[in-house]
């Protein structure tokens, strides 16, 4: 149905980015890349879900780290204390976020835009608050250690890299399913109750597409991903702790899918990307060029980035092309008369 | 009134079936109030299946109120509608969709983020199945259906003339285009009965002669047909009874010859052009 | 001390605690109920206010001017924030504005961060008597100050909004904006002096409760869900329904954190705000039919 040679510049660039995804830790030889490379593609897995929200439901959720947080320490709370196997908890922490988003989604999703957001918020806080004050279960502050690692037939994950291929593999098959559901019955669904882009949820319901049904089942769906990083992340890191589940994450993924443009999947890899890659270089850089501040500035620049972005480039980084052309065109306007 | 033009619309519409027999849709005593505002005031009507019925009245008589209450994007604040048996009272619209009404809008809510043929193929999304997680694995069963789903719009687009525009995006249309698509989309669905709110709004005097076709042809399918009409021409040349509203209250119902002689429709529409 | 000491004692502290939520739910209603946007920076207005106080005071100035200075600050931001970023997009898609606003308080609080750093804050109290007793529970004379100008903001504003030539105007871009504009009322005016508005009752309140709550730089967030609960509770729209719901979230924390345990505190008021979402049918103004063509 699109112009084949569209279509040969996508498989063409998709086939390059999995050639430089499989060789980077080959290439880069250090653990510190690899552990980089194993970030980004954690926080693609929760920024794609993310982005399918946003971009198709056009509601704005705070609590994927909430998700992510769930996933993981259901991963850590089943493999030490019941002894499951890695691969079950992950699918455990699927359903169990699944099944919250669900709860919380069907009476909400009702309503309009800003309450999903407002009550992710203050989901991420109370879920962050149990992380903590469960002590029994989730060893409060301390965390639990000692998560076992993932086995593939019968062999054990130890290294990092063998992580990198594994996060990276499930952020591939996790796109294509992403790529799937857009290109489908239910993609044409989500797209026509979208009235950013162009839907008209009037018109959907007039064609018997119930709005709430779909936003529903794309939250949970986005709750199912950030689910299933935490748990890679828990098998990876082996010990958790509430630290890395609170709203900073969430408010991380929003700039990430913001920056990248919402409801493109590709935007949601490369914000990744760039969001953790600028962090990185942020916390090299600024200790050194003003003593003694790092968090604020991290945080300052973080906001900035994000009211900016939303101010002019609302659609993310992947519109960028897009943008450049209808600019050029202007430019060549005025230029030549 | 160009009686000339309503002949010519009547033409199209002479070898339409009459039936009688028992009832598609019901009002009964349908109020709707706005706060202090009372759009719409005890009307009753009964429509029945194969019947094309018009709605007309002079603006702000409450039509597209009573669209949306049949539809289901209002409820009302008293009385009932029922359809086929079935009293609509608290379903959602996109219920009442599944029930077999399907309606066109005035104010065009054509999706502008995807192509023509695939605004027609989320039409087929009750006579479809596929969920997220069959979508996501896209299985065999799943891109059987999706290619009869293309077909079938492919084959919506082809009653009403735009299988020449299936991939364009919907906004290089020309407006009458657009609307033709809207109804396709409708059709897609395939309704029992279908509200077509003001499709002649905008459309000139020989798209409106194919839009008689086109409506005479969908009724030609069995398809229900109630429209809410502007244009005369349309209104009276094709349907088979008539209703009238003015400020909110049914004022008469009838032939469209009945209606066109009705004392208080005249002086309802006194200053109007009729 | 008795059970109904320690529950009246509990009852005085939620009441205390309320308010400050009520002050915020006002601040969130004004906003809202013109602007149709959620401000998540509301919180941070509240903890400038406080922040901004404490530093005038301690510069030297007396604490009544302290605190004018900080609320007209406060309010300038305010009214640049609408300015420069929420006016330009008002027309985008809500999730949009809601990313801003929360893009905002994020910039506001890493600021707030580097000048003022993480540590409490001290304010003196405004008045200088002991603490009252009612019963055999202790009321701290600073929460009746807070008690106090809540409800001369409450009765303030309720005054402004039915009996001014200004405040009427609001009410109406509130109620249809697109009505109002057609009668002459300009509504980016109208934005402009609900951002105002709110960032002054905020400033002042975190002004008014900083003596006895010890602020921080991290406490904006916090008040801007319990805030926005409140708020939610009142309909997003009345006056009376924002006392109501603020009051009852601070009641309810302290008995909750009192007969519980005090970590959880906040959930108790977030899953409040859940169950009351929940079980709100007609969209976030209360009463307004969902779906109107």
């Amino acid at each position: 149905m699109e112009g084949t040679k569209t279509n040969k510049i996508r498989y063409l660039s998709i086939g390059l980015f999995v050639i430089v995804i499989a060789i980077m830790p080959l290439v880069a030889r250090s653990r510190y890349y690899v552990t980089i490379g194993n970030f980004i593609g954690i926080y693609g897995i929760v920024a794609m879900g993310l982005a399918l929200l946003i971009g198709y439901a056009g509601q704005v959720s705070m609590a994927q780290a909430a998700f992510y947080g769930i996933g993981a320490y259901t991963s850590a709370i089943l493999t030490t204390q019941v002894g499951l196997n890695p691969w079950l908890t992950m699918v455990a922490g699927a359903i169990l976020s699944a099944g919250v988003a669900g709860i919380i989604g069907v009476p909400l999703l009702k309503l309009e835009g800003h309450v999903l957001a407002v009550a992710t918020l203050a989901l991420s806080i109370v879920v962050s608050t149990f992380f903590v004050e469960l002590r029994p279960l989730t060893g409060g502050y301390d965390g639990i250690g000692g998560i076992p690692r993932l086995s593939v037939g019968g062999f054990m994950l130890k290294a990092d890299f063998h992580y990198y291929y594994l996060i990276w593999a499930f952020l591939f098959f996790l796109f294509i399913l992403s790529h799937n559901i857009v290109h489908s019955r239910v993609g044409r669904a989500l797209r026509s109750i979208h009235r950013f882009s162009g839907g008209s949820e009037m018109g959907a319901e007039s064609l018997g597409i119930s709005p709430t049904k779909y936003k529903v089942q794309i939250f949970m769906l986005s709750a199912a991903y950030a689910s299933i990083a935490g748990s890679l992340y828990a098998h990876w890191v082996t010990f958790i702790n509430p630290d890395p589940f609170g709203i900073f994450i969430s408010i991380l993924m929003l700039i990430m899918v913001t920056i990248g443009g919402m409801g493109s999947l590709w935007g949601a890899i490369i914000g990744s990307c760039l969001v953790f890659l600028s962090g990185e270089l942020f916390r090299e850089m600024v200790p050194r060029l003003i003593p003694g501040a790092s968090g604020e500035m991290e945080m300052i620049a973080y906001g900035l980035i994000l009211i900016l972005i939303l101010l002019f480039m609302p659609r993310g980084l992947v519109s960028a092309p897009a943008l450049f052309k209808s600019w050029a065109a202007k430019a060549t306007r005025k230029a030549s008369g | 009134m160009a009686n000339a033009e309503q002949n010519s619309v009547a033409v199209h519409a002479q070898q339409k079936i009459r039936p009688s027999g028992s009832d598609s849709l019901e009002l009964r005593e349908v109020s709707k109030a706005f706060g202090g505002l009372i759009a719409v005031h005890q009307v009753s009507f009964v429509i029945h299946p194969g019947e094309i019925v018009a709605l007309i009245g002079p603006n702000g008589s409450g039509k597209t109120t009573i669209f949306n209450l049949i539809s289901g994007f209002l409820s009302p604040t008293h009385g009932e509608i029922w359809f086929e048996e079935r009293n609509l009272k608290g379903l959602p619209a996109h219920r009442i969709t599944s029930l077999g009404i399907g309606r066109t809008f005035q104010n065009l809510q054509v999706f502008t983020n995807m192509s023509v043929v695939e605004n027609v193929m989320a039409g087929r999304h009750l006579r479809s199945k596929a969920g997220l997680l069959r979508t996501a694995f896209r299985l065999p069963p799943t891109q059987v259906e999706e290619k009869g789903i293309f077909e079938a719009a492919l084959g919506k687009l082809a009653m009403v003339g735009l299988e020449t525009e299936s991939f364009t995006p919907p906004l290089s249309l020309p407006y009458g285009k657009q609307k033709l698509l809207e109804i396709a989309r409708a059709l897609a669905t395939e309704p029992k009965l279908l509200l077509m709110d003001e499709p002649a709004g905008g459309l000139s005097t020989q798209e409106i002669e194919d839009l008689a076709r086109l409506i005479c042809l969908i009724q030609d399918r069995g398809i229900t047909v109630l429209l809410v009409e502007h244009r005369m021409e349309l209104a009276m040349g094709i349907a088979d009874r008539v209703v009238v509203l003015n400020f909110g209250e049914k004022i008469a119902e009838g032939t469209p010859d009945e209606v066109q002689a009705n004392e208080q429709v005249i002086t309802a529409y006194l200053g109007e052009e009729f | 001390m008795t059970s109904f000491d320690q529950l009246l004692q509990f009852i005085i502290g939620g009441v205390s605690t309320g308010s400050i939520y009520v002050i915020v739910g006002l601040g969130f209603m004004i906003i809202y109920s013109v602007t149709r946007v959620v401000n998540f920076a509301q919180g941070e207005f509240v903890m400038l206010g406080a922040m901004l106080t404490v530093s005038f005071y301690k510069a030297g100035s007396p604490l009544g001017i302290a605190i004018l200075i900080s609320i007209a600050f406060t309010t300038l931001i305010g009214i640049l924030f609408y300015q420069t970023i929420i006016y330009p997009i008002r027309g985008a898609p809500a999730f949009a504005l809601i990313l801003v606003t929360f893009g905002a308080s994020i910039v506001i609080r890493g600021v707030a961060l580097l000048i003022w750093g993480t540590g409490p804050k001290h304010l003196p109290y405004f008045s200088r008597t002991n603490p009252i007793q009612i019963s055999g529970a202790i009321l701290n004379p600073q929460a009746l100050w807070v008690m106090v100008t809540t409800a001369v903001m409450a009765i303030g504003l309720f005054l402004f909004f039915r009996y001014t030539v200004l405040g009427k105007a609001f009410m109406a871009s509130a109620i249809d904006a697109f009505l109002a504009s057609l009668m002459g009322i300009k509504t980016e005016r109208m934005g402009l002096l609900a951002f105002g508005l709110s960032a002054c009752l905020a400033a002042l309140a975190g002004s008014v409760m900083a003596p006895f709550t010890f602020p921080s730089t991290s406490i904006g967030l916090y008040l801007s869900v319990k805030g926005f609960t409140a708020a939610l509770i009142g309909g997003l729209n009345r006056i009376e329904g924002v006392i109501v719901g603020g009051l009852a979230l601070g009641v309810l924390e302290a008995l909750g954190a009192g007969f519980l345990s005090s970590g959880y505190k906040d959930a108790i008021a977030l899953t409040i705000l859940l169950i009351v979402l929940t079980f709100r049918r007609h969209g976030l103004l209360g009463g307004a039919e969902a779906g109107q063509v």
